[in-house]
């Protein structure tokens, strides 16, 4: 575990006792020690009335039924769950996917985008902002608002613009507007910056329709709730064909939307080892991955208190990944409370075992991952080795054929030389 | 006198002038690490607070131009320990000084340590633009240790009860925002913001400066029996971007 934390066992007890009874995020917006609400004045009553319309709406049975039509008819809920025989036979486990690369969109953004949007609309907002890194929320945010008929305007790093080219036009296909943001590190961070300046300039019209479970609360809670249908699917999916729980669960993690999705229905589920896995670019030294909760240390970004890369002076550091949607120095406060409390594991997998793991995937499965799943994928190879026959599943969290500009400079470009 | 009285004194004893106190903003280390002490002191002779910005990669609540200040700072290698040791061993302006920082540089400092070194360098007070009131404990006890303001934030949109609390919890001034909106845009002043400063005035036991997008006379004129004091930031910061003389500027400003 991270050397930067550590909790006695009775910490950690009392962390995971709070976790299993609901007892997080508390009153304060925390999650243990994370979380919290670290904005300019000007945006917490933008939060407030944000926090209210979540309690009021989110769980009540018109919007719950509202939302599950959209999800079964638009999205295509339920995900499959496919079994992976060929690659379970090279790898040496057994190996199931939960599918959310065949939502609509292509990914689980989806699920929260739709979400958040049916709840701007009934907040009476008049126009959405959204960030996007690989440019996956932008799309779904773009569909979303498409398909309520509300205005979108998306913030997307210069640099994430270049690599996930594809995506810009799909989100401009569907009549959103791409603001490119040159400021900062021209990535997913620059772009949440930029998101939160326009949000900061219009808090009461405008709803900022954040992607991931990170931010200010509550965000991070939003954000698990309407991604958590990806887990209680995965698990009843799962009982029902096996008749019993997997040994594992796997996902990858940058803000940790789709894992935080995937893992919370399992968290209570103590036979089940919860694994994420983060970007571990080019190598270990700061700079050089996106691994936050392998390699960062407790401060504030964005809103939130949870782990970061940064350096000593607090200064928040730039990072690497192959994968734009892993690409952040930041991690959701939930994440860094599950490891914290000793529950969920977080490895990283670099580039190039990323990469060797899509290419694995795509050949004998017939399924091109999105590079950020490859990270995931990595991970359970790793792990099959030491789990020879466990069964695991995978949340294969979106598709790769955004990635084909990507795809075309590495391994295609090594095969065509 | 505690740091934090001597911080509301100063803008008090200006505003008793007739005029609004000047709460002159520069960031720290631009455009040039080697003249912050001279700019420093050109700034502060012309004005009755400085505020002293503490660069930082992702300054949410700012404008490009304390964007591109905060970066070119960076680069030079500009920090919170470089920036209070070039204090300490300085000979400091009669102006009293705040320093504007986002959270993350003052927690990886540690509260104890940053409240003691803040007062040794003769730190009157901190203005955190993403250190909301109801996160602010810990900073505001560890800050008021040493007598050290904690300066809070209220806006147009900030609610009634909210502000009434805001203003209570405020040491050395209240910083009224004027707009809903980031650092350096040109505002207009309208009579909705009088009112809202009028408001935060009433409600407020220290004295009141208005901020976020003054740049003229014409706007602290408009400003001026509303308010004890204006900050001034991103039109200062690119005075001193273009190399000119901070003095003249700030001088027209007063009228």
């Amino acid at each position: 575990m991270n050397a930067h934390v550590k909790f006695s066992a009775e910490e950690q007890r009392r962390m995971l006792d709070a976790e299993l009874g609901g007892q997080y995020p508390d009153l304060r917006g925390r999650f243990g020690p994370y979380g919290g609400r670290y904005v300019p004045e000007t945006l917490i009553p933008a939060l407030e009335r944000l926090e209210a319309g979540m309690r009021e709406h989110l769980h009540r049975a018109d919007f719950q039924a509202e939302l599950t039509e959209q999800l079964r008819h638009w999205v295509g809920r339920p995900t499959a769950l496919s079994y992976a025989p060929r690659l379970s036979a090279a790898w040496g486990a057994e190996i199931w996917f939960k599918r959310e690369d065949l939502a609509h969109t292509g990914a689980h953004k989806i699920n929260n985008a739709l979400g958040q949007a049916l709840l701007a609309k009934r907040l009476g907002a008049t126009r959405i902002v959204a960030e996007t890194g690989a440019g996956q929320h932008g799309v779904a945010s773009a569909a979303a608002c498409a398909r309520l008929g509300l205005p979108c305007i998306v913030y997307m790093g210069a640099i994430d613009m270049e690599r996930q080219a594809p995506n810009v036009g799909r989100m401009r296909l569907m009549g959103a507007e791409v603001v490119p943001v040159t400021g900062g590190d021209q990535t997913l961070r620059a772009a949440i910056d930029e998101a939160l300046r326009d949000w900061v300039s219009d808090p009461m019209g405008t709803f900022y329709l954040l992607g991931s479970a990170v931010g200010p609360h509550p965000y991070p809670y939003l954000v698990r709730e309407l991604q958590a249908i990806i887990g209680r699917e995965a698990r009843t999916q799962y009982l029902e064909r096996n008749g019993r729980l997997p040994d594992a669960v796997f996902a990858c993690v940058g803000g940790g939307s789709n894992a935080i999705g995937m893992f919370h229905a399992f968290v209570p589920d103590a036979s089940v080892e919860i694994v994420g896995v983060e970007a571990g670019g080019r190598g270990v030294n700061l700079g050089e991955n996106a691994a936050s909760l392998s390699y960062g240390w407790p401060g504030v970004l964005q809103g939130c208190y949870s782990l970061l890369l940064q350096d000593e002076n607090g200064q928040i550091h730039e990072t690497d990944s192959i994968s734009a949607g892993l690409d952040y120095p930041g991690v959701g406060p939930e994440h860094a409370l599950l490891m914290s409390a000793g529950r969920v594991k977080y490895e990283s997998a670099t580039d190039e075992e990323a990469l060797s793991a899509l290419t694995e995937c795509s050949k004998l499965e017939g399924i091109l991952p999105a590079l950020e799943t490859a990270h995931a994928l990595h991970g359970v190879k790793r792990w099959a080795k030491t789990h020879p026959g466990a069964q695991v599943i995978l949340c294969m969290s979106g598709r790769g054929d955004k990635d084909m500009p990507t795809l075309q400079r590495t391994i295609l470009a090594e095969k065509t030389s | 006198m505690k740091p934090s009285e001597r911080l509301a004194d100063a803008v008090r004893a200006a505003s008793k002038r007739g005029e609004p106190a000047i709460v002159a903003f520069m960031t720290a280390g631009f455009p040039r690490k080697e003249q912050f002490r001279e700019h420093l002191l050109m700034v502060a002779s012309e004005s009755d607070v400085v505020e002293i910005g503490v660069p930082f990669t992702d300054p949410m609540a700012d404008g490009m131009t304390i964007q591109r200040s905060s970066q070119a700072a960076l680069k030079q290698g500009v920090s919170l320990r470089w920036i209070l040791s070039e204090l300490r061993s300085m000979q400091r302006p009669a102006a009293p000084l705040v320093l504007m920082s986002y959270l993350n540089p003052l927690l990886q400092y540690g509260y104890a340590a940053l409240a003691a070194d803040a007062a040794a360098a003769g730190v009157c007070g901190f203005i955190v633009p993403d250190l909301p009131f109801d996160e602010g404990g810990d900073l505001r006890a560890a800050l008021a240790a040493e007598g050290v303001a904690l300066v809070q934030m209220v806006t147009p949109v900030t609610t009634s009860a909210r502000l009434q609390q805001v203003c209570a919890a405020s040491e050395g001034f209240v910083y009224a925002v004027t707009m809903t909106g980031t650092t350096g845009k040109n505002v207009a002043v309208p009579d909705t913001v009088i009112d809202y400063l009028k408001t935060v005035t009433a409600k407020s036991p220290v004295p009141v400066c208005a901020g976020f997008g003054i740049r003229s006379r014409e706007q602290v004129e408009k400003l001026r029996s509303h308010v004890a004091g204006v900050v001034v930031g991103s039109a200062l910061v690119e005075v001193l971007e273009r190399g000119e003389d901070p003095r003249p500027w700030l001088r027209a400003l007063r009228g």
